[in-house]
């Protein structure tokens, strides 16, 4: 990580070396100071409150308690104490995770052919096209929510369209169902998707195709035998870098899906509104926290072993 | 590097159909603001009324201005901080636990957002009560913290591409390292610290989630307001609002383009 001296040693590299690990840590924390006070110590206190009862106006009662656990799949029953499935919750779980899914698989499905476009462009063009998928990386989500939710609102360009080309007589209703959510999370999440993937296709080297071709190899072999493999860490970076806030979301399927069709990060704020259970919210952020955390060792895994026997 | 051979048939198309697809929604959205009528869904001509609505009430007003404070102040104490720890994990030696300073600062970049939301409202909640303290410090703390791998990537990855040659010839002309980093380091660094306080800035503005859970009653920002009011009616007055944060983040990222482009 750190760069090679490229000048012959001096007497000052030699002062810096020496000074290179306590100089490291002082100038690096302050960083790790305000990240220790506003990012990774309340996560730590949220994991101590998944253990506590829910106050009876929200917030905690302090009491130690696996309820929040338990609670994440299965409910007690009021009679015999008993738990069961709970059939609310488990939905909520499962339509994030597919959805999240779907999301991912199409968003690679069209990205990886928009990322091979502009890889494949001259120069001078890439970095336009390069730019124009930017643009909506950074604009606010809300914003191209908004977008989206115009286009496919009953009264929106969707629907006119279609209506106009006879081929339905009434609005389809896109709107609040999981396919709103689904397209509103393809949409937004997108250029996460593209980017990676652009910079593995960028470094892949074509003269590869021309090796397979004069071996004959068939365009979807060549694909499939030296693109794919070639650009594997893009795609795993890709996916997710999509999987990832799209199991979170919350804006989107909060616009998109109106309050009806949860997911996991509609879910948890419920709990910390008008659900009044803290540690269960907690719970479930957790449990999300671990996913996530799992889902980003497994690509560093990948990663590391790539480098290893590339 | 256009070679035929790099040809695959029907990503043309496909990749066509997506930025379509990307934009269209977006310049929808955009034509719909400058709608001279009162209702949504038809267009009735060309006019800036809902700006200048947008513009007269103080909701808005305030909500921009707390915005713009809250995106500036963050943006300047991540950047000092991210600049600071950039300088500590770059052209040195690697040393134990560099590892961990990696994983710090780019936490943000892994964990939900949502989760840190939960987590500071659990946090700043026991704060609020205690200490009764309830101003903007909070989301000035959550922003600049969440904002700093934003402000690290782009002044780590200019860092990496200078060499140490002046900064050893300044040090061998005997300059005092604060001279060296003042005269040498800093200016040679200088692109690097505004793209990432740019990047930082943006970050700020953009944030919705975090800032709806930390925020005490009173605190909108533009995108809460925006929340909010989407919450009860979507409105050309969003709408508005919408293109003009759009035209922000467009002249911001040309203007981080340009600090960034290499000079080939």
């Amino acid at each position: 990580m750190s760069g090679a001296p490229l000048s012959g040693p001096s007497q000052a590299e030699a002062a810096l070396a020496a000074k290179t690990v306590r100089g490291g840590w002082l100038l690096s924390l302050p960083a790790l100071v305000l990240l220790a006070v506003a990012a990774v110590g309340p996560l730590l206190i949220m994991v101590v409150y998944s253990f506590l009862l829910p106050g009876e106006y929200g917030n905690v009662e302090w009491g130690f308690s696996f309820d929040a656990w338990t609670g994440i799949l299965f409910t007690r029953d009021v009679f015999d104490d008993t738990l069961r499935l709970e059939d609310a919750h488990l939905s909520i779980l499962l339509r994030s995770v597919n959805l999240s899914l779907l999301t991912t698989i199409f968003t690679f499905a069209v990205g990886f052919p928009t990322a091979w476009f502009i890889a494949t462009r001259p120069q001078r063009q890439r970095a336009l096209w390069l730019f124009l998928i930017t643009i909506p990386f950074w604009t606010n989500l809300l914003i191209r929510t908004l977008a989206i939710n115009e286009i496919i609102r009953a009264e929106g360009l969707l629907n006119n369209i279609l209506i106009g080309l006879g081929l339905i007589d009434q609005p389809l209703q896109i709107i609040y169902t999981d396919t709103a959510v689904f397209i509103g999370m393809t949409y937004v999440y997108l250029p996460l998707m593209v980017l990676p993937l652009f910079a593995a296709i960028d470094r892949f080297d074509m003269r590869l195709l021309e090796a397979g071709y004069d071996l004959y190899a068939t365009r979807f072999q060549v694909l499939r035998r030296i693109i794919v493999p070639v650009v594997k860490p893009g795609i795993i970076a890709g996916s997710i870098l999509v999987f990832v806030p799209a199991l979170g979301a919350y804006v989107t399927p909060r616009i998109l899906g109106g309050g009806k069709q949860m997911m996991i990060g509609n879910f948890i704020e419920l709990q910390f509104g008008q659900g009044r259970n803290w540690p269960l919210g907690a719970a479930l952020s957790v449990t999300l926290l671990v996913i996530v955390t799992a889902a980003l060792l497994v690509y560093v895994r990948f990663a590391n072993r790539e480098v290893r026997h590339g | 590097m256009a070679r035929p051979i790099s040809h695959l048939p029907g990503f043309t198309p496909i990749a066509m159909a997506v930025f379509a697809a990307l934009y269209l929604p977006l310049v929808i959205l955009v034509f719909y603001s400058f709608n001279a009528g009162e209702d949504l869904a038809h267009w009735e001509g060309f006019g800036l009324h809902w700006f200048a609505k947008a513009w007269e009430n103080d909701q808005v007003k305030d909500s921009t201005i707390r915005s713009l404070w809250l995106a500036a102040v963050a943006a300047v104490i991540s950047t000092v901080v991210a600049t600071m720890a950039a300088l500590g994990t770059t052209r040195r030696a690697r040393f134990k636990g560099q590892t961990f300073i990696y994983v710090m600062i780019n936490q943000p970049l892994m964990v939900p957002e949502i989760v840190t939301a939960v987590a500071l409202l659990i946090f700043f909640a026991w704060f609020k009560v205690t200490l009764g303290y309830q101003g903007m410090g909070y989301l000035v703390l959550a922003h600049s913290a969440f904002c700093i791998p934003f402000a690290y990537l782009p002044i780590r990855a200019r860092l990496e591409s200078m060499d140490l040659t002046l900064e050893t010839a300044a040090a061998d002309l005997y300059a005092t390292p604060f001279a060296t980093f003042r005269r040498v380091t800093f200016p040679l660094l200088l692109p690097g610290i505004l793209a990432g306080m740019m990047l930082a800035f943006v970050t700020s503005l953009d944030d919705v989630v975090i800032t709806v859970f930390v925020k005490s009653a009173g605190q909108d920002t533009l995108p809460t307001y925006m929340l909010g009011q989407i919450r009860r009616q979507v409105s050309t007055e969003v709408y508005a609002i919408s293109t003009m944060l759009l035209g922000l983040t467009v002249v911001m990222l040309v203007a981080f383009m340009a600090l960034t482009r290499k000079k080939d």
